[in-house]
């Protein structure tokens, strides 16, 4: 129990003198804390996530990490706001399992909801601290006291920093709830302050772990074969093992890896083990397209959604369609990469996973090493847009760096070896059906089939070198994820108030290639398809589809998002649409939890060609109350783009023994050819409201949106992505 | 021994010829700038300008370089005094990642430094062989053509010149 | 007889001549229609697209840039500049107002609509071949095209070649109208392979050397020729192909642009197989056929393949060796991904066996792309790269580490003259 300090008796009265005299006495009412804000709840203690020394250095803790979304910014723009300090103030440390609070994984856009709302209400908390520590020396009331510029301010001009503030004070105390925020001063949240990473990525300065250089650092490459399943033939290892600069060719069991003290000289090494040849040990991959055959393998039902109503009226009009995509692949622009160092009997591992505690704990397993003497430490790499080949590469990275304890192991992927391994986004189908009566939905059905929509290591079995290394470690079994985030069955419930609807996710545990998280997860299937079937069900009614979509949806931000997308897209004037050219639109909020965003656009159709032309985009997104507009319009903006890629170009392709998108020529997406001719994203900011997930909630809109607008263009309609060239000229054509 | 003029500086590089000139940038003279993204030309993360012309360093060897000018974005200025292009990426918050960036900006350097005034359409097709997969695209036409405009030129612009 | 008798027999003689090719070049215009929007069978108008991807229709009569079919694509020729004319249906610049018989005589007789006698860099000395169904299903997908208003620019031909009535000369010696007669001792396929290859997807246009007066010498047929800067090889017993041109890799090769057993196709070929990847998959094989049979016993093909003498030929070329190894091995070296993917090695493909290494240095110059957006067969350019003494360096070096052939004389003189030449 910390002293008794006079802050304590002036400033939390008897209560507090009552804890401390007997805490156990105290205990059981001690035990029911109440809720913290975001993940607050989970680390209590104010100096899990801002400490401030002497000097008056301030360093905030986050366990979620910068993926080039913004969030360093944000956070920073979060505490500075709630400290009253310049942003040039914070010191901002990122997930490191030696430093941080264990946030999990920075993913399904819960940055902002979690960590920005942790850090918002603990930065609440120690300015008030701060402000009673202040008021406590003065002799004055805390009401008297002003914070800014990095000081207390006395009515009478005195000041003191915030460094001998913390002197007065321990941060090591638990936050309290609902700690007002702060009223007064010039604010920080709310702006486009630009972005702290920007200006050393456009002047060549360090930014990247693929760009860490540490001393007596050797450089490394892994060697698989081509595609996850295949195997490299076993070759002369004891020749590459004399090749100029290499220092060791380091094999556990099926794992294999190269070590040279030039980068170029890891990357000849490992051609010259390629030259082997591969083969595929283990069972053919399906003939038929993926959606089809992970049809065919035992599914397991999860109820999505089941909203009450009376049964539709037999009479009334039933409309159906089946919508599916196929795997879509992350193509991270820079393949994953891993630094990794043995000292004292650990391991730190510098690395760009999304998620640092459970690759530990994964690590860990690995190496047969206590969690405590493996360390993870988040370092930026390109995007990942889920779970890419960043987890499997820093295992790769440990592997190798055990064989030359003391020295530092800088281990890449080659681009093959990240289209070839990276975990994919799931094949999916949907199968809808709705009952329309007196032109509204009366009856709904919603079924998704799909892989698991998370293969995030857990366990040393998650890893690829898990499954390499002698004895292997058994293959995680992937779960479902549980609604109201779910995983192949996100934003399977519709936000529009259905009456007599269901959901059911097929969730197909075995799969014939390896799946785990891309962007969106399901929702990207999911709303997909329902935005594309209310277009249809809008049609079928006669109705114009942002009034049909209206007359179903009572959430009044939802309304006001689809209405601001309208209106600035100027949807009521639109043309009516055909001889190729066409409007389209649609929304969702993302999980139902998140972002609200809406996408209107305008697309022209080349009826001999089949290539679609996007010539306008206009988007509308509520993330609450924005912290950052100008992050949340950038991230709209992409996530617009490269659903747009998804969505008409991608799909991964395969024959019986490997993928055979190997490559950016084998797996073309979206260039600057072919981008829209603009993109407009209009924020709607709600100061006070909670912070909503943002990164994921374009993906779905846009994909429907540009189906929508096809349809209209062409009067046919495209249910299976992507809407490539020859398959609009194959449906123009029946 | 093999030498290597970089930002008009000449440098002395211990590297075997066939070795490509994005790792003696990288990890010779620890320029991060060019950046391995593919090493095949397709994606265009290690463009650089070799006597004002964008090449792939990852697919060039530096024994083809001989007395050739190489210029990457180091050269465009520093964070405090940044060139046009850079100064424009930053004001649009041209960015997600980052990590095809510099890329990007050695890309239009070149362009902008042979044709201030190019169309739309005419810029879309030049930027066309550097990959975003975060979607800036957008930004990063806009950062081109506000820093077109600051170096005296701009981007003629066209709603069909887009298409 | 007298000197005079001689000289009026002579001028009689050669008033009887010019009034025969009179007669010859005069050909009637035929009447426009008058209300050019007929109504054509979907399945006739889907069957003529295909036939028009085979025969490449959209290759010549696009400008770069332009609208399909609407024409304005210069093509050169040793007599000047011929420009592709409009075929759309656009009834003022286009081919709106033809009836089917004027389209027919195009076709058959290398004669306009309205009586003008065509230039043969319209191949319709090839596509008199084209049998009757063809023709007409051709002409109902080109009549519902969308029109396009757009007039090619006016040619550009060398004097005399601009007066039109000369070509009835060159059809009277070198026009062989009408389908060819089926070969008995060959089967359906072979036979509509010839066909089709003699006829719509005229190869011969580039694969047969042409005489002084462009046309093509039937005494060579498919002996290999030049067009556009690039080298069409031979399709019979001359083939250099190392390995056998079968029917299924010469399919697989039309239809994909790719051949693992060869290369991918470059240069004019890659326009040409995006056709035939979306002509009819019968048709397409049937081609495959007939070429094959004419390329079954050649001599190149008979033995082994080369070997890849990389360890000889690095010590002989370290130069190029260092080039090679920094710049094309990521792609095509042994251990390197791509060929983990079934490519075809360097020793495999055509260019390098040819007796030129004009294609070779089109390749380095130019590289390979696949069209905006569509997967492919990805090379990029090197032209940039490297300067004019590296790239010869590397051709020689590819020469002899890849083929077991001489040295390709004066290297440096090709190169220079694909520089100049500009690409495909």
């Amino acid at each position: 129990m910390s002293a008794l300090t006079r802050r304590r008796l002036l400033g939390q009265g008897a209560l507090v003198v009552a804890f401390s005299l007997s805490r156990r006495a105290m205990g059981q009412v001690m035990e029911k804390r109440p809720t913290l804000p975001g993940d607050l709840d989970k680390f209590p203690l104010l100096d899990s996530w801002i400490r401030i020394d002497a000097e008056g250095h301030i360093t905030v803790f986050t366990g979620k990490a910068e993926l080039g979304q913004g969030l360093r910014t944000a956070l920073i723009q979060v505490a500075a706001d709630e400290l009253a300090v310049l942003p040039t103030s914070i010191e901002l440390v990122t997930a490191d399992t030696a430093h941080t609070p264990d946030e999990g994984v920075t993913a399904g856009s819960h940055s902002m909801q979690d960590s920005g709302t942790a850090i918002l209400n603990a930065a609440a908390n120690v300015r008030a601290l701060l402000t009673e520590a202040a008021a406590w020396r003065w002799l004055v009331a805390v009401e008297e006291v002003e914070l800014h510029d990095g000081a207390a301010h006395a009515p009478n001009g005195d000041s003191l920093g915030y460094g001998e503030l913390a002197t007065l004070l321990s941060l090591h105390v638990e936050a309290k709830p609902d700690v007002a925020r702060r009223e007064k001063g010039v604010r920080l949240i709310g702006t486009n302050l630009p972005r702290v990473d920007i200006p050393a990525k456009v002047t060549g300065g360090v930014a990247y772990v693929q760009d860490m250089r540490l001393p007596g650092m050797l450089h490394a490459r892994v060697v698989r074969g081509p595609s996850e399943g295949t195997r490299l033939r076993p070759t002369d290892f004891d020749a590459v093992a004399r090749m100029p600069g290499v220092v060791q060719v380091v094999r556990e069991g099926g794992f294999t890896a190269v070590l040279a003290t030039q980068e170029w000289q890891a990357i000849k090494a490992l051609q010259r083990l390629q030259s082997a040849g591969w083969d595929r040990p283990g069972t053919k991959l399906p003939a038929e397209d993926m959606r089809e055959a992970i049809r065919r393998l035992p599914s397991q039902e999860v109820p999505i959604f089941d909203y009450p109503g009376p049964p539709a009226p037999t009479d009334g009009k039933v409309v159906k369609a089946r919508y599916s995509r196929p795997c879509l692949m992350h193509g991270s622009i820079g393949p994953s990469c891993a630094v990794a160092l043995w000292e004292n009997d650990g391991v730190t591992v510098w690395t760009h996973s999304q998620g640092v505690y459970p690759l530990r704990k994964s690590l860990a397993e690995l190496l047969r090493l206590p969690a405590g003497k493996v360390r993870c430490i988040h370092t930026e790499g390109s995007g990942c847009y889920g779970h890419n080949g960043a987890d499997d590469v820093a295992a790769d990275a440990a592997l190798a760096a055990r064989a030359v304890p003391g020295r530092p192991v800088r281990l890449q992927w080659m681009r093959e070896q990240e289209h070839g391994w990276e975990p994919l986004g799931s094949a999916m189908v949907v199968e809808l059906e709705a009952t329309l009566a007196d032109d509204r939905i009366a009856g709904w059905r919603h079924d998704v089939w799909s892989n698991a929509h998370n293969g995030r290591p857990a366990t040393a079995g998650g890893l690829l070198a898990g499954a390499e290394v002698d004895p292997p470690f058994p293959r995680q079994i992937p779960k479902p994820i549980p609604m109201p985030e779910g995983g192949g069955h996100r934003n399977g419930n519709p936000l529009y108030a259905l009456p007599n609807a269901k959901g059911i996710y097929h969730f197909i545990e075995q799969a014939p290639v390896r799946v785990s998280a891309l962007r969106g997860l399901g929702a990207h299937m999911n709303v997909f398809a329902i935005e594309c079937f209310m277009d249809e069900l809008a049609k079928s009614a006669g109705a114009d589809p942002l009034a049909f979509r209206l007359a179903h949806m009572t959430d009044a931000r939802a309304r006001e998002i689809m209405q601001t997308a309208a209106d600035r897209f100027g949807w009521a004037s639109r043309g009516k649409g055909g001889d190729g050219r066409g409007c389209g639109f649609a929304f969702a909020r993302y999980k139902n939890l998140a972002a609200y965003c809406a996408v209107a656009m305008e697309v022209a159709v080349d009826r001999a060609s089949g290539d679609i032309k996007i010539s306008r985009v206009v988007a509308a997104v509520d993330s609450g109350e924005a912290v950052n507009p100008d992050g949340i319009r950038n991230q709209i903006e992409g996530g617009i783009v490269q659903s747009l890629s998804w969505t008409i170009h991608e799909a991964v392709a395969f024959d019986a023994t490997h993928r055979s998108s190997f490559d950016w020529s084998a797996y073309p997406i979206v260039r600057f050819d072919a981008v829209p001719a603009t993109v407009e994203v209009h924020v709607i900011d709600r100061p006070g409201q909670p912070f909503l997930g943002t990164g994921e909630a374009a993906q779905g809109p846009a994909a429907a949106a540009l189906a929508n607008a096809v349809t209209n263009a062409v009067a046919l309609r495209v249910r299976d992505m992507p809407l490539t060239p020859e398959k609009v000229k194959a449906v123009l054509r029946s | 021994m093999i030498t290597l003029t970089v930002n008009g500086v000449s440098h002395q590089v211990d590297a075997t010829p066939d070795t490509p000139l994005l790792y003696a940038l990288r990890n010779d003279l620890a320029l991060n700038g060019a950046k391995f993204g593919c090493g095949l030309g397709q994606c265009g993360a290690c463009t650089v300008l070799v006597d004002d012309k964008p090449a792939f360093s990852c697919l060039l060897p530096i024994a083809a370089l001989a007395e050739r000018k190489v210029r990457t974005i180091e050269s465009l200025g520093t964070r405090e005094k940044p060139g046009a292009l850079p100064a424009a990426f930053e004001a649009e918050q041209a960015a997600q990642c980052g990590y095809c960036i510099a890329g990007m900006i050695m890309r239009a350097q070149a362009l902008l430094e042979r044709n201030i005034r190019p169309t739309e359409a005419e810029l879309r097709a030049h930027m066309a062989p550097n990959l975003c997969r975060c979607g800036t695209h957008m930004r990063i036409l806009r950062a081109v053509r506000r820093a077109a405009t600051a170096m005296g030129g701009g981007v003629r612009n066209g709603a069909e010149d887009a298409l | 007889m007298t000197k005079r008798t001689l000289l009026l027999g002579s001028a009689i003689g050669l008033a009887a001549v010019l009034l025969a090719a009179f007669a010859v070049s005069w050909q009637p215009a035929w009447p426009a229609l008058a209300n050019p929007s007929a109504t054509f069978d979907p399945a006739i108008v889907a069957q003529g697209e295909k036939l028009a991807h085979l025969g490449n229709c959209a290759g010549c009569h696009t400008a770069q840039g332009g609208r399909p079919f609407a024409g304005g694509r210069p093509l050169e020729t040793p007599f000047g500049t011929v420009f592709t004319t409009n075929i759309t249906s656009d009834p003022e610049t286009g081919i709106g107002r033809w009836s089917r018989k004027a389209f027919v005589r195009a076709l058959r007789e290398g004669v306009a609509r309205n009586g003008d006698l065509l230039y043969p860099a319209f191949p319709y000395d090839h596509f008199t071949h084209a049998s009757d169904p063809d023709i007409d299903a051709l002409y109902a997908f080109l009549m519902t095209r969308p029109a396009v208003q757009a007039r090619a620019p006016v040619n550009r031909l060398k004097e005399p070649f601009g007066f039109r009535p000369l070509l009835a000369g060159w059809n009277l010696l070198f026009l062989h109208k009408g389908p060819l007669v089926d070969d008995p001792g060959q089967s359906a396929e072979w036979n509509r392979g010839r066909a089709l290859a003699e006829g719509l997807a005229h190869c011969g246009g580039c694969h047969t050397p042409r005489n002084e007066l462009g046309a093509e010498r039937s005494d060579h047929a498919y002996d290999g020729a030049w067009t556009e800067g690039w080298y069409a090889p031979p399709l019979n017993t001359s083939s250099p192909a190392v390995r056998p041109w079968t029917t299924d890799a010469l399919f697989a090769y039309l239809r994909t642009g790719l051949s693992a057993t060869h290369a991918a196709a470059a240069g004019p070929m890659g326009s040409v197989t995006r056709g035939l990847a979306q002509a009819s998959e019968d048709d397409v094989r049937a081609i495959a056929v007939y070429f094959a049979s004419l390329m079954a016993h050649a001599p190149a093909a008979q033995g082994s393949p080369p070997a890849d003498k990389g360890n000889v030929t690095d010590a002989a070329h370290p130069e190029a060796a260092a080039l090679f190894a920094g710049a094309c091995a990521t792609c095509h070296a042994a251990g390197a991904p791509m060929m983990q993917e079934g490519r075809p090695s360097l020793a495999w493909g055509t260019p390098l066996h040819e007796d030129t290494p004009n294609d070779t240095i089109q390749i380095i110059m130019h590289g390979l792309a696949p069209p905006a957006g569509r997967s492919g067969p990805t090379m990029p350019a090197y032209g940039d790269s490297f300067s004019d003494r590296q790239l010869a360096d590397i051709t020689a070096y590819l020469r002899a580490r890849y083929t077991d052939k001489p040295p390709w004389p004066d290297v440096p003189g090709a190169v220079a003259q694909v520089r100049k030449g500009g690409s495909e």
